[in-house]
């Protein structure tokens, strides 16, 4: 236990500066998911139809392929026809595409549990339909969708591991070199782990205070009235 | 006569095969008030939608203050600016306060500052008796309490007609009463209403005008002596008859 302290406060500064990188990673790729979740799920909702088409396809593509297979395809793929990413860009580019996927999808429940209601009421005054979306529907929604939606974060921490894999030097990383310089894997993965778990916790913590802060008294987190 | 306010023609209103309501016409004069009763599922709800163009009549045509609403490219949300609607269920916006209530359509859609919104909007919470309650969220009010927030959103835009969607069937029964008294002050006040309900004392009390709509049609239509007293269908007597023995009693008490 000692040795593996001794281990884990040697690997720290290391292991920190990865976590950093981390957390860019989930940051800039949470912020490109929501403006890409944002769109894709108004636009499954209340889109025309190419629009509807159109986030739909997005939406389903993200999903329904591996994470690992759209960072490959980012950076070793589209250089084939002339567009090449650093690997930080790549790594950006391919978490947030695929975090707006799930966004999407959240936001549309979101949307859905808004209710009709809210929509007719809108018209009612006056407002023209994206008006009432924008100033009654869509606040409602973000404010319904934090409860799901706080998982994202954490679940895209643990996914930008994967850029690790075209040589970002993440957390992940960072623990594979301390496991080489140390000849001690279980060691260095284990203080890999003990870094995700205190940023995920606090990350957590800070969802919480999100959730608290913007609720709508009298009305519970479902949407219906308490 | 002046020129009416509102004016409906052969309105036909049809989901899929089957026909809600047929060629109703009606006419609503400025400072009027006009109650329509009949039984559920004669449409009454959605001749009102039609009225404002929530939804769309298949056939037949709307003016309001002249202008033809339902003619092709008129814009549908400016004629919905000018008419006014209540809900029985209120559907007041569940994330805004009950001033915010009413500021958003003054906002957004009379384009005035937040400073100008906000007196109004105050006003408007003043006129129906809840200047205490505009920092409630609509969850922490009573129904009563709700819908008065939500004829304050409508008025405040100054309507040119107010539609009243059976608005105090939602409510308790002890509630009811102080929905009623704002409707009534606005009726002395002068304004122009056209409202589905069940409160037949209220009817009797403040209508100029009551249509008696059945089976997708208006069957009778007249003063509220007329209909009350002397029905000229035996059918109006019996369904007011039958409904005022339900619903008389406690809206002469408000």
């Amino acid at each position: 236990m000692s040795a593996w302290l001794t281990l884990f406060s040697n690997a720290l500064p290391a292991l920190l500066d990865g976590a950093l990188i981390t957390l860019q990673l989930t940051g800039v790729g949470l912020v490109m998911g929501l403006a890409l979740g944002l769109l894709a799920g108004l636009g499954r909702v209340y889109g025309n139809r190419p629009l509807r088409w159109l986030s739909v396809a997005y939406i389903e593509l993200f999903r329904g392929t591996p994470l690992l297979v759209q960072l490959f395809l980012i950076y070793y793929g589209l250089p084939g026809i002339g567009i090449t990413f650093s690997r930080m860009d790549a790594a950006f580019l391919a978490l947030g595409v695929n975090s707006g996927a799930y966004q999407a999808e959240y936001l549309r429940g979101a949307l859905q549990s808004v209710g009709q209601g809210q929509m007719l009421a809108g018209r009612a005054i006056g407002l023209s339909r994206w008006q009432t979306i924008f100033y009654v529907i869509l606040p409602q929604a973000l404010r319904l969708v934090i409860p799901s939606w706080a998982n994202e974060p954490v679940a895209l921490l643990k996914s930008s591991a994967v850029a690790f894999l075209v040589a970002v030097p993440e957390l992940m990383a960072r623990a594979k070199s301390v496991a080489a310089q140390t000849y001690n894997p279980i060691g260095a993965y284990l203080a890999a782990a003990v870094v995700y778990l205190v940023v995920v916790f606090l990350l957590d913590q800070f969802m919480k205070y999100l959730e608290r802060r913007t609720r709508i008294p009298g009305l519970d987190a479902e949407g219906t009235r308490a | 006569m002046s020129q009416p306010v509102l004016v409906a023609k052969n309105l036909t209103k049809r989901y899929g095969k089957n026909t809600i309501f047929q060629n109703i016409s009606l006419t609503v004069q400025e400072r009027e008030t006009i109650v329509i009763v009949g039984p559920s599922g004669t449409g009454k709800s959605t001749l009102l939608r039609c009225l404002n163009l929530l939804t769309h009549a298949e056939e037949g045509q709307i003016w309001l203050d002249g202008v033809e609403i339902t003619a092709k490219g008129y814009n549908e949300d400016r004629a919905r600016q000018q008419i006014g609607m209540v809900f029985q269920n209120f559907l007041l916006f569940n994330h805004l306060t009950a001033l915010e209530n009413v500021i958003l359509g003054l906002r957004r859609v009379k384009k005035l500052s937040h400073e100008e919104a906000r007196l109004r909007a105050t006003r408007e919470l003043e006129r129906v008796g809840l200047a205490d309650r505009s920092g409630h969220y609509p969850g922490q009010l009573s129904g009563g309490q709700q819908q008065r927030v939500g004829i304050a959103r409508a008025l405040a835009l100054e309507p040119r007609v107010m539609l009243f969607d059976e608005p105090t069937s939602a409510l308790d029964p002890e509630l009811i009463g102080e929905v009623l008294e704002v409707m009534k002050q606005l009726a002395l006040d002068g304004t122009t209403m056209l409202m589905v309900t069940h409160e037949m004392g209220f009817a009797r009390e403040v209508a100029n005008r009551m249509i008696f709509l059945e089976k997708g049609g208006i069957l009778e239509e007249g003063t509220p002596e007329d209909l009350f007293e002397r029905p000229q269908n035996e059918r109006t007597h019996q369904f007011l008859s039958k409904i005022g023995d339900l619903h008389g009693k406690k809206a002469s008490k408000a």
